[in-house]
């Protein structure tokens, strides 16, 4: 942003250098982010969304969890602003009498949550068996990489669908809304890897042969930590970037399940599940079970998505 | 080329046996077939008969090898639930997933080549900028929201076409099709493209790009020195060379629009094998499961199998590299 300013700064010892918050601003990144209003946008609308999901118990004003307060009385009630809508109700109420509002805000933590975990889960096991697979090689390598190419063939929702299933049968006595919570985070996860996997193996080819690694292995480190502790940060910008991209995947998956009935159980909020008992009533015109939780799905994707796009942009020089 | 084909021949069984086996697994370890079977107050002699007859206590892999041989022979059990065979059902749902996948995958073709030809060529038209931003948004949106959303208005809202199911069907043979009558048409066309959208966009996106790239080239620049109109550019030379990846983009993602039609199917109540296999988690069915899990693997193994010969029968290059370094 202001080049000319920089070697001043290193020049000029008079002034207090200044903090990590003032530089990270001045940085390249920060620059290209503020150069795009829909970045911009998609960044506020993205914390916002964050903010209010996961403060939803202070927020939200009613508890959906709380089945004491909930009353089928006041089922499928309109938004407030329809003739026979209720104060209670801003966005209306879904077929047990529950607050869309509130619930939608327990869904959407819901929802970043599994997105979150399960990108944690595919990007732990994705790049460690990408840097062994790349570090190690031989006989390592191509088993790793042969069972990445059969799961490729899939669509990573089908492996969902289907990890998911197995999992559901197996614990079956539990069908808490915490079971059914672990097991999505495995099985979006687990049909996510691949991609970190091929990538960090690429990256670690290149840089196992570089004079870094061979200095660490003269001085006899072990491979252990010249895997994890030397070559796994220079691998760590490209999967930041698929991680992002891969967040908004892992949302849309989550709530596609939960739409179709194998997700989350409906009694624990969630925008797929809400998206799906909704659909049930559209065709008697009770419109706002769905459009406001799908409305929301299809903001935090979006924004999630753009956000991805640009951060893909701005850490590959090549493109800028 | 006859190494190359065996070759994906063996990777092909590989990946079959693979998936055979974890479907074996969930069939046999994962809940007591013999509890699904008998009745709740079946003796214990009986229970201890029943398992001998079924085979069920000879060794792992002798009961595996039984498995991958009936499988093959098509017999995948009885269903836990509706308790009929397994193929029988599964032949009855196959046609109506099919007709949609077919009638999808035409959508996609029909309207994202012309689509992707045009924001190609006219690059900063308004209507191409309209093209991409739409498509963007059919790649961000889940397929379900957008199933929804076709269904609010156009069955909703304007009440032109039905909402779920299949309208009327007709048996030829053991293919019941609604191909054939007036109601079936209009019951495919929303399902068809809610299946069909992304698949439209992916073409689109490719096809522009693909011409983009064609378009740039010298002997597109001869064609045009020679004085051939707009229309024999276009159509005659630069299309015929984007086709190469197009083709196999659209072979590969049969297998996609088979995995998307589950959510379909279950939006449209469309009554084929996705509907079926989502029902099946449900109710924990796993002969329907595991048998679903094999044919759609076979499925795509056969499909993968001809896309990479066809790749290499159409793009020479491929051949003179000399391997299959994948997709």
């Amino acid at each position: 942003m202001n080049d000319s300013s920089a070697p001043k700064d290193v020049l000029d010892r008079s002034k207090p250098p200044r903090s990590r918050l003032a530089r990270s601003l001045d940085s390249d990144i920060a620059a290209s982010f503020l150069r795009s209003r829909v970045v911009v946008a998609a960044g506020i609308a993205a914390a916002l969304m964050v903010l209010a999901a996961f403060g939803a118990p202070l927020l939200a004003p009613s508890n959906p969890y709380d089945l004491n307060s909930v009353n089928l009385l006041d089922a499928n009630t309109p938004p407030v602003w329809h003739k026979d809508g209720d104060r209670r109700f801003l966005l209306g109420s879904d077929n047990q009498g529950r607050d869309i509002l509130s619930t939608m805000l327990y869904g959407t933590r819901s929802s970043i949550l599994i997105g979150l975990l399960a990108v944690a889960f595919a990007l732990t096991l994705g790049v460690s068996l990408g840097l062994i697979a790349g570090y190690v090689g031989g006989r390592v390598d191509s088993v790793i990489m042969r069972v990445a190419d059969v799961q490729l063939t899939f669509p990573a929702i089908l492996t969902a669908l289907l990890v998911d299933g197995v999992a559901s049968v197996m614990f079956k006595n539990q069908s808490g809304g915490t079971t059914k919570f672990w097991i999505l985070v495995f099985s979006i996860g687990l049909s996510y890897w691949v991609q970190y996997a091929r990538t960090v193996r690429g990256v670690t080819l290149v840089e196992r042969n570089k004079e870094y690694v061979q200095a660490a292995r003269l001085i006899g480190m072990n491979q252990f930590s010249i895997m994890f502790r030397h070559v796994l940060p220079n691998v760590l910008s490209p999967v930041l970037v698929i991680a992002t991209i891969n967040l908004a995947l892992a949302i849309i998956t989550e709530a596609t399940l939960s739409f179709l009935g194998v997700g989350l159980p409906p009694t624990t909020p969630s925008l797929g599940t809400m998206i799906g008992t909704g659909n049930e009533f559209l065709l008697s015109g009770d419109y706002w079970m769905v459009l406001f939780p799908g409305l929301t799905l299809a903001i935090l994707v979006l924004s999630v998505n753009l956000l991805g796009d640009w951060l893909r942009d701005a850490l590959n020089p090549k493109l800028r | 080329m006859l190494a190359f084909a065996i070759r994906r021949l063996i990777e092909a069984a590989f990946v079959m046996l693979t998936v055979a086996l974890l479907s074996f697994v969930l069939f046999r370890f994962v809940g007591d077939p013999i509890n699904q079977i008998v009745s709740q107050d079946a003796s214990l002699e009986e229970r201890i008969r029943l398992r001998e007859d079924l085979g069920l206590n000879d060794p792992i892999p002798v009961q595996f090898g039984r498995f991958v041989w009936k499988a093959m022979n098509l017999d995948f059990g009885v269903s836990y639930q509706v308790k009929q065979p397994v193929i029988t059902i599964l032949m009855d749902r196959f046609p109506a997933t099919l007709e949609l996948a077919f009638a999808a995958a035409l959508f996609a073709i029909a309207i994202g080549i012309p689509m992707g030809v045009y924001t190609g060529i006219h690059r900063h038209s308004m209507l191409s900028k309209w093209f991409l931003s739409i498509s963007l948004i059919g790649i961000s949106l889940p397929t379900f929201l957008i199933g929804i959303l076709l269904i609010y208005v156009f069955a909703v809202k304007l009440g032109w076409l039905p909402s779920y199911g299949r309208g009327e069907t007709v048996k030829i043979g053991f293919w019941k099709t609604g191909l054939l009558t007036w109601s079936g048409l209009k019951a495919l066309i929303l399902p068809a493209i809610t299946l069909g959208l992304f698949q439209m966009t992916l073409i689109t996106r490719l096809v522009r790009s693909e011409m983009l790239e064609v378009l740039r080239t010298d002997y597109i620049k001869f064609a045009r020195a020679r004085g051939l109109s707009n229309r024999a550019v276009y159509f005659g030379h630069a299309l015929k060379n984007t086709l190469v990846p197009v083709v196999t983009i659209i072979g590969l993602q049969v297998g996609a629009i088979i995995a998307f039609a589950i959510i379909t199917e279950t939006v449209f109540q469309w009554p084929g094998m996705g509907l079926l296999f989502i029902k099946s988690v449900q109710t924990a069915d796993i002969p329907v499961m595991s048998a679903y899990l094999l044919l759609v693997a076979f499925m795509f193994v056969v499909i993968n199998f001809i896309v990479d010969l066809l790749y290499v029968a159409i793009d020479p290059r491929i051949r003179l590299a000399g391997s299959g370094a994948g997709h």
